[in-house]
């Protein structure tokens, strides 16, 4: 799986709910260390799929789960790299 | 000893149901990490695991956003965290005369050291009435910062009015703390609907959770000072307290284990639908007091209506110490009951039976019809012996 964005929190219990939150509306998401070039704030962030970003946003707001903001960020599953960080916070 | 019946669920419930102890188990095999410590596996499952659990209790209690349930060692600790944070110095708090000393603790904690004054309404300990017109004139007075009134009273579990008691603090713009702690678990509650500004109860009374674990709800809003700072996981660059929830009040390691077999016992207790506990507890609450309504010399506290209690009874056997009758009771029936005041002086000596205390029998969701009949029994052959010569019981 390559993933496209990440959504950082300033809370684990808010990155937690944010996963079942996507996973639940059928959003591929899945937690993932927290990138240190995204975020200080906490331990883990929750990856998706760039392209679901306006759904991936809508979901979090409905389910009033605060978060840091969202990150264009490169990971892929299978080689287990990352790319390069876009620093493109869009919340 | 002839059983081993337990009464005393108002202390704490028992048996909890197989689910939590799996629950627990499941835990410390599958996950055993620090919740949002790191990003390893373990402690991530830890978190996931965690944060389950307060989602299904925020479902039960019908919380609006797991944002607004904070876990705690014990209702006492989430009552300190609301009382002494909306304490206001040189105010005045306004409480009933059947709080438990989680309450009366803290509030007299606060008069004695000159920050708040204190006026304590007189509310019935058998029917439960209060005097509206007094709680809204003490309330509406100049200067209350607080009202804290219990939901059923720990000693006959009966219910107060707390919907009016928080409609009457809220027209007075006064934050509203409610001690649910024989409430939670045993009748159907949607916390919001209270109206109150933060409500406390333990995990593992009607909850039927582990010891060691609490639930403080604070309502939309309400932002209070934390008990205690520390680590928290987040914002680790920081060396000020996070402040937003459920972080700013969960300093240090949480209680994992425990929080998520009290989730687990929340999803149980979904399953079984607490409006039918509720009507156990009532029916086997008729069955105790019908038992003993021919039985002379047992004195009971309390409700006429079972209705309007939550699974507690309180009596007295006429000439016999509650002490003596309770350990006879454990001795001879192997029944677990708890005796004296039940850290609950104010509430006795609204009843009229401080400083000696009450025998308090207390059920739950799994207690059987069996088990108040060996109560009854049990309590009328007491009742018996100590009307005739016949020794009250003897001693192991």
């Amino acid at each position: 799986m390559k993933w496209g964005g990440v959504v950082s929190f300033f809370a684990s219990e808010h990155a937690m709910r944010a996963e079942r939150t996507l996973q639940r509306a059928e959003l591929p998401a899945r937690l993932v260390p927290g990138p240190r070039e995204v975020s200080p704030n906490c331990g883990v962030a929750v990856a998706f799929v760039w392209n679901d970003e306006p759904k991936v946003e809508q979901a979090l707001a409905a389910a009033k789960i605060r978060f840091e903001a969202i990150h264009r960020y490169d990971l892929d599953d299978e080689t287990g790299t990352v790319g390069t960080v876009r620093r493109e916070s869009v919340a | 000893m002839s059983g081993d019946i337990y009464l005393d669920h108002a202390a704490t419930s028992w048996p909890k149901p197989p689910a939590v102890l799996e629950a627990i188990a499941s835990f410390l095999e599958h996950a055993g990490g620090n919740v949002g410590r790191a990003g390893h596996h373990r402690s991530i499952e830890s978190s996931r695991m965690v944060s389950l659990a307060r989602e299904s209790v925020t479902e039960l209690l019908g919380g609006e956003t797991p944002d607004d349930v904070i876990f705690t060692k014990n209702a006492t600790e989430g009552l300190n965290l609301a009382i002494l944070g909306f304490a206001v110095d040189g105010g005045r708090i306004v409480t009933t005369s059947l709080e438990h000393n989680s309450v009366m603790r803290p509030l007299r904690y606060l008069e004695q050291s000159g920050r708040c004054a204190l006026d304590v309404v007189h509310a019935d300990g058998n029917t439960g009435e209060i005097d509206l017109e007094e709680w809204t004139a003490r309330v509406g007075a100049p200067g209350t910062c607080l009202a804290v009134a219990v939901h059923a009273s720990n000693v006959t579990g009966i219910l107060l009015p707390v919907e009016q008691l928080g409609a009457i603090a809220a027209e007075h713009g006064v934050p509203f703390v409610v001690d649910a702690s024989q409430t939670g678990g045993h009748m159907p509650l949607s916390l919001p609907a209270l109206g109150a500004s933060a409500v406390a109860m333990p995990g593992h009374k009607g909850l039927l959770g582990p010891t060691g674990t609490g639930v403080l709800y604070l309502a939309e809003g309400v932002v209070l000072e934390p008990l205690i700072r520390g680590g928290t996981g987040s914002q680790s660059e920081s060396e000020y307290q996070p402040d937003f929830a459920p972080d700013k009040y969960e300093s240090g390691t949480l209680n994992s284990m425990g929080v998520v077999g009290l989730g687990a016992a929340a999803e149980h207790l979904r399953t079984v639908g607490v409006d039918h506990v509720q009507a156990h507890l009532t029916e086997l609450g008729r069955r105790f007091r019908d038992g003993l309504a021919d039985v002379d010399g047992v004195v009971l506290y309390g409700p006429d209506d079972p209705a309007r209690s939550v699974g507690i009874s309180s009596v007295n056997v006429e000439g016999v110490p509650c002490a003596t009758a309770s350990r006879v009771l454990d001795d001879e029936w192997g029944l677990m009951t708890r005796a004296g005041l039940h850290c609950s002086p104010a509430a006795h000596r609204s009843l009229g039976t401080a400083p000696e205390g009450t025998i308090r029998f207390s059920w739950g969701e799994d207690t059987p019809e069996a088990s108040i009949d060996v109560a009854v029994e049990a309590l009328r052959t007491i009742a018996e012996r100590a009307r005739s010569t016949e020794q009250v019981g003897t001693f192991a």
